[in-house]
């Protein structure tokens, strides 16, 4: 075969902000053709959250129906789903974490660090990969919304997509931050698991907050998973037709010491929390240089 | 990068890995156009060599400048003017090969409208173009590793570094890669330079530096190098080689060993060595190859060992070594 004769030079410009945003843009598409090609992941990860809602949400929902008391009104299903959305938002964006272990360990993160762009760039831009992906996947979720009595209003399922994202990406930031340490994928997926659970079970996920022991109650306050659970309850329930009372009852929303914290310091409290933490990834992958 | 200047200057190079020094203090200037060779085992410090030039490592003393920039304080503009191929892969093989290049081509910040062209090029000089669409994963090592070395060249780079571009290939790839890197000097009029442990590919390079133990031992053209040697390498089979080797000894002065099942020494003059061979040596030859040195005999005239055995030695050291780098 024959080689051009006068090849045409290409012109690499000078670093940026219109480059670094390019850098940004190629990191996150490059998570949207990973999360593309690998459906088996998106299958998988969709079996979960079934899982919870349809089966054990519905086997705890005859225990609770049975009694008597004010749970009969509210479908536990209803009560759990945004606990279930969030869990299975944390997983999604762990696992989009967890492929800059991958990058290293199988090269490719090399070929990122080498190219004249800032590292913020590429880690703001795994960031946004991992809040997208599983952003994405969250509108599979809502989609179950019907069959867990969650209507399918349209500013409802805005109000969850946002809050959904927002969730996401903190989280993915928290996994680059444990990522950016770690060099094998295996001890990656290994701390994840460990981490995971803790999270899911303290957050009120799965049963209601309030009235909760004091050492319980504590640890829930300090999991920012938490916060992120009970916007996304607010959100759902004040969509619902519920009694004052029952709403007292499944969305209490968090106190601290008392003082009932607003749903707005909520959402703060997490978008600050994701800052940080991918201002930690950030500074981790830069001190490599 | 002003004509003249060259395009890779190196002095007083120095990395230091806690105790271990694994670069030694080197100097060297390599000139545009060139393709350069450094030539060592494994654990001679080529690659930290190379990572310090392609600012993933910061040098504990000494300067380098890669395409007239200086690799520490004026990183980024190394960065765009070079090109890259590892000697682990580094490619994304859920990407095809195409997407693979246009991840870089966006990383680089190469604009849209020249990035389409320049990617055909590429591809077409590896003769990827026709399995541009196929996922990398699905490749051979060779098609991988000429994935790379196209994806090193889509940003026009004025040195390409290649580091061991052919280790763990069959032979015949071995050779068609170096075809493209021999056609490449010659298309792209860029500087290459790259690291090897095979001795009959650093014949291909312009110049090598031998490197052992962290310092440059030698540095010329192959053919002057071999030249400087001054001795022939010469072979013989005999009937007793044990005799024969304590013959040579004894009435030449001459140590030999038995190497690929001949009796194998090194003297000055080998073809007028050959008649006084069969006059004095009292055991009968029943064969004899003379031949000029090679770049082993380079090699193992610079450092008194192989580069078998220099490997070999150097294996813990190297550990130590990797250990440091990523």
């Amino acid at each position: 075969m024959d080689v051009a004769l006068a090849p045409q030079a290409v012109r690499v410009p000078e670093r940026s902000v219109r480059h670094d945003l390019r850098a940004v843009k190629i990191v996150l598409h490059r998570e949207l053709i990973w999360f593309w090609r690998d459906r088996m992941r998106l299958v998988a990860n969709l079996l979960q959250p079934l899982l919870w809602l349809l089966v054990m949400g519905t086997g705890l929902s005859t225990l609770m129906t049975s009694g008597p008391g004010p749970a009969g009104e509210v479908d536990l299903k209803t009560f759990i789903f945004p606990g279930v959305c969030a869990t299975s938002v944390m997983f999604t964006a762990m696992f989009s974490a967890g492929s800059i272990v991958w990058d290293r360990e199988f090269g490719f993160l090399r070929e990122m660090l080498v190219a004249p762009v800032s590292r913020t760039a590429i880690v703001v831009g795994k960031c946004l990969g991992g809040s997208v992906v599983a952003t994405v996947q969250s509108v599979l979720i809502l989609a179950l919304a019907g069959l867990v009595g969650v209507p399918y209003d349209p500013v409802l399922l805005a109000e969850l997509l946002g809050l959904m994202f927002l969730t996401a990406f903190s989280l993915t930031a928290f996994g680059l931050l444990l990522a950016a340490r770690i060099t094998s994928v295996h001890s990656f997926f290994g701390i994840m698991q460990v981490g995971i659970m803790p999270l899911m079970f303290l957050s009120g996920a799965l049963y209601p907050l309030n009235g909760l022991p004091a050492w319980l109650s504590v640890l829930t306050r300090f999991n920012p998973l938490t916060y992120a659970v009970d916007p996304l309850r607010h959100a759902v329930f004040s969509h619902l037709d519920v009694s004052p009372e029952l709403r007292r009852v499944f969305d209490p929303g968090v106190t601290w010491n008392g003082w009932l914290v607003p749903v707005w310091l909520e959402v703060v409290l997490i978008v600050l929390i994701g800052v940080v933490l991918m201002t930690g990834a950030i500074v981790q992958f830069r001190r490599g240089d | 990068m002003p004509s003249g200047e060259s395009a890779v200057e190196v002095d007083g190079l120095v990395k230091r890995f806690g105790d271990v020094e694994a670069v030694r203090g080197i100097e060297f200037a390599v000139r545009p156009g060139e393709i350069f060779g450094f030539l060592g085992p494994n654990g001679a410090g080529k690659s930290t060599t190379i990572n310090m030039l392609c600012t993933l490592l910061r040098p504990t003393a000494g300067t380098a400048r890669v395409a007239g920039f200086d690799v520490v304080a004026e990183r980024d503009q190394v960065r765009r003017n070079i090109g890259l191929v590892f000697q682990d892969p580094t490619l994304d093989g859920y990407l095809s090969g195409e997407q693979n290049l246009r991840f870089h081509a966006e990383l680089y910040g190469v604009p849209r409208a020249a990035a389409r062209e320049r990617m055909r090029q590429v591809l077409e000089m590896v003769g990827l173009w026709d399995r541009r669409g196929d996922l990398a994963q699905t490749y051979s090592g060779g098609m991988k590793r000429r994935l790379e070395i196209a994806r090193g060249l889509l940003h026009s780079p004025r040195v390409l570094f290649l580091d061991e571009p052919t280790v763990g290939l069959d032979p015949q790839t071995r050779s068609s890669i170096w075809d493209y890197i021999r056609r490449l000097r010659d298309a792209e009029q860029i500087t290459i330079f790259l690291t090897t442990h095979y001795m009959d590919e650093a014949e291909y390079c312009d110049r090598i530096a031998i490197m052992d133990a962290g310092r440059i031992v030698a540095l010329d053209t192959p053919e002057a190098l071999k030249a400087g040697v001054g001795k022939d390498r010469v072979q013989i089979h005999t009937d007793d080689d044990g005799a024969a080797i304590t013959a040579l000894k004894e009435r030449f002065d001459v140590e030999a060993v038995v190497a690929e099942g001949a009796v194998t020494f090194a003297v000055a003059a080998g073809e007028e060595f050959v008649p006084r061979l069969f006059a004095e040596l009292g055991v009968p030859i029943r064969s004899v190859s003379v031949s000029r040195p090679s770049l082993d005999d380079v090699f193992m005239s610079f450092t008194g060992k192989t580069i078998r055995d220099a490997e070999a030695s150097g294996a813990d050291w190297m550990r130590l070594v990797a250990r440091g780098r990523r």
